[in-house]
């Protein structure tokens, strides 16, 4: 198997779809399929193992993912945010290796032996960079080569590299995306950061099924809605953070998105009342909430449009609550919550979220294979699974709060907080008590009128039992994500444990 | 005979049609255009699809048993027609998945 597999089917059935860029002028599927295989020679007449990818969302990253694995090497997207000293060390790993940076980055990875960089524009304008390009589908077929390596975003230590083999990317293509089901006025906005697993998932999907990618290089909600318009935008995939900021300025501008038909989010915690404010401000969308981890290929459960509009629609406060969950498996995953004895967790109990399947990697560069005798995979999250088969994800496990020996997830208490009107944000995580070993916490950002203290208690108190209700309520101005959208929790609990705010 | 496991991969011996295994495992009489199946690029083609067989493969469409044991997609079209055993492999009509990302 080959990610090549994917762009080749294309190529053959919808040869002058434009797969990437304006329809007027943009890149067809055997235009990128002529230019991967260019890349492919340059990449094999060289020395390099591995092809770094160092820039922002752009049209130069289908070209870099599939000229890569038509060259035998695996794709390294690496986040250009970081400090020059991290982005190096991250780059000299992957050593020897061609670097496809912007031109900023040609300065900052200037010098390092076995790094041959190529600017972005010259990569698109000639490919092949002087050397002969491949032959038509002379690809390596090995199933168990590494297609992809990214750097988990890691809410703690020091960056590690998860391997995504050919078998994972291409199962999880076959196993979730119609061949070619895409119409030729369909468009997806690609604005989610390249070192991201789900740029990578996005990226092969939209291929597959026919679907033109419009990169969004600088997210800004503005600019979002600005390409969407201007490009008849249908499809979009973004990380809650994002959706949160557009659903903001959509508001602000009072503007509507008639153009999109579906909207998936997902990586990192989503709040019910920006989902619910979305369903209203991208009217013909059907919305799905995806969660999955780098390790996984992407997506393992997925809440459908159907859902959304079950659940949004229902009178009964439990049903509604489940816009909140993961949804359900996909087809060929399975999953299975554990507790701490390694038995399956009753339903609605809380315990250990394990995936299995073919697209479930579960493996570092560093560390080997982490799945166990039986395949299974533990993602480190906390959750339970419901009665009708939705997955409630809690939360990291490392940020479960042990409040008396009783185990409290951070995500069911801003869950509960969240049903305030006036609460925009909110994050809950342990801090150090020498009664409770832990006590709940909770920093909230509020609008006008803001409830106070006391207010955010009773609702706590209400909605869950006593034993969850903070003992310290925090309102700021901001809290810590990382910038896929991830909340840190751990922060928070490691500023507030050390700092010098009084109990509440 | 051939072994199936998800992502194995087959092609006819008799056509351009070539497959891989999205569902099922273990052996069986996969075969395309009357003759059977082997591992893709295993073999060189000779001769044509028997007349029974000759309905033809549509790049990218998903076929499988009706007890939905087996379910292979079809990766290179042909004009050779799939069957497990006597039993010819149909296009599934699959319900369109919520696209996920």
């Amino acid at each position: 198997m080959n990610l090549m597999m994917l762009l080749e089917m294309a190529s053959t059935a919808l040869a002058g779809r434009v797969a990437l860029g304006t329809l007027d002028g943009g890149v067809t599927c055997d235009g990128l399929m002529d230019d991967a295989a260019g890349l492919a020679g340059r990449l094999r007449a060289s020395q390099a193992e591995h092809l770094v990818l160092c820039d922002e969302p752009g049209a130069v990253l289908p070209l870099a993912l599939f000229g890569s694995a038509w060259g035998g090497v695996p794709y390294v997207p690496i986040n250009y945010r970081l400090a020059d000293d991290d982005l190096r060390r991250l780059v000299e790993r992957a050593a020897p290796a061609l670097a496809v940076v912007d031109t900023s980055g040609a300065e900052r990875l200037e010098g390092m032996d076995g790094v041959e960089i190529v600017e972005r524009h010259a990569l698109l304008d000639d490919p092949t960079g002087g050397a002969d390009p491949a032959e038509p589908g002379d690809w390596p077929m090995d199933p168990d080569a590494a297609a992809v390596l990214l750097y988990t975003s890691g809410t703690s230590g020091p960056p590690k590299a998860a391997v995504l083999r050919h078998r994972h990317l291409v199962s999880y293509v076959f196993g979730t995306v119609e061949f070619a089901s895409a119409g030729p006025d369909e468009a997806h906005i690609m604005a989610v950061p390249p070192y991201h697993v789900a740029s990578v998932a996005a990226q092969l999907s939209q291929v597959y099924s026919g679907r033109r990618i419009v990169p969004l290089p600088k997210f800004d909600p503005d600019s979002w809605i600005d390409l969407v318009q201007a490009e008849g935008v249908t499809h979009a995939m973004l990380v809650p953070t994002m959706l949160a900021r557009i659903v903001d300025a959509l508001d602000r501008r009072g503007e509507a998105l008639e153009s999109v038909r579906f909207v998936s989010y997902g990586g990192g915690k989503s709040h019910r009342a920006v989902v619910e404010r979305a369903l209203e401000l991208f009217p013909a969308a059907g919305f799905s909430h995806a969660y999955g981890l780098t390790e996984t290929s992407s997506t393992v459960c997925v809440m459908g449009p159907d859902d959304h509009r079950r659940w949004a629609a229902s009178e009964d406060p439990t049903e509604r609550a489940r816009l909140s969950s993961a949804g359900r498996p996909l087809p060929g995953v399975e999953v299975s919550v554990r507790r701490d004895d390694g038995s399956e967790a009753a339903i609605g109990t809380a315990g250990e979220i394990w995936v299995r399947g073919e697209q479930v990697a579960g493996e570092y560069a560093e560390g080997g294979s982490q799945l166990d005798d039986g395949g299974w995979f533990y993602t480190r999250d906390s959750g339970h699974l419901d009665d009708a088969g939705y997955l409630w994800v809690h939360g990291r496990n490392d940020d479960i709060i042990v409040r008396g020996g009783e185990n409290m997830s951070p995500g069911e208490i801003e869950d509960a907080l969240m049903t305030h009107p006036a609460v925009v944000d909110a994050a809950a995580f342990g801090v150090p008590s020498r009664e409770w070993g832990e006590e709940v916490a909770v920093c909230v950002i509020t609008r006008s009128p803001a409830p106070d203290a006391e207010d955010l208690r009773e609702l706590v108190r209400t909605r869950l039992r006593s034993s969850r209700v903070p003992a310290r309520v925090e309102f700021v101005h901001e809290l810590p994500y990382n910038d896929t959208g991830k909340l840190l929790r751990r922060e928070l609990g490691e500023r507030f444990a050390s700092g010098p705010v009084p109990p509440a | 005979m051939v072994e199936l496991r998800p992502g194995a991969r087959f092609q006819s011996t008799v056509c351009t049609t070539e497959v891989i295994v999205v569902k099922g495992t273990g052996p069986a009489e996969l075969t395309c255009g009357g003759a059977p199946m082997v591992a893709a690029g295993s073999a060189e083609r000779s001769g044509e699809p028997s007349a029974g067989a000759s309905e033809g493969t549509l790049l990218g469409k998903r076929y499988g048993d009706p007890d939905e044991t087996v379910e292979v997609l079809c990766t290179k079209a042909g004009p050779g027609s799939l069957a497990l055993g006597d039993m010819p492999l149909a296009v599934k009509v699959t319900k369109p998945l919520p696209a996920s990302d």
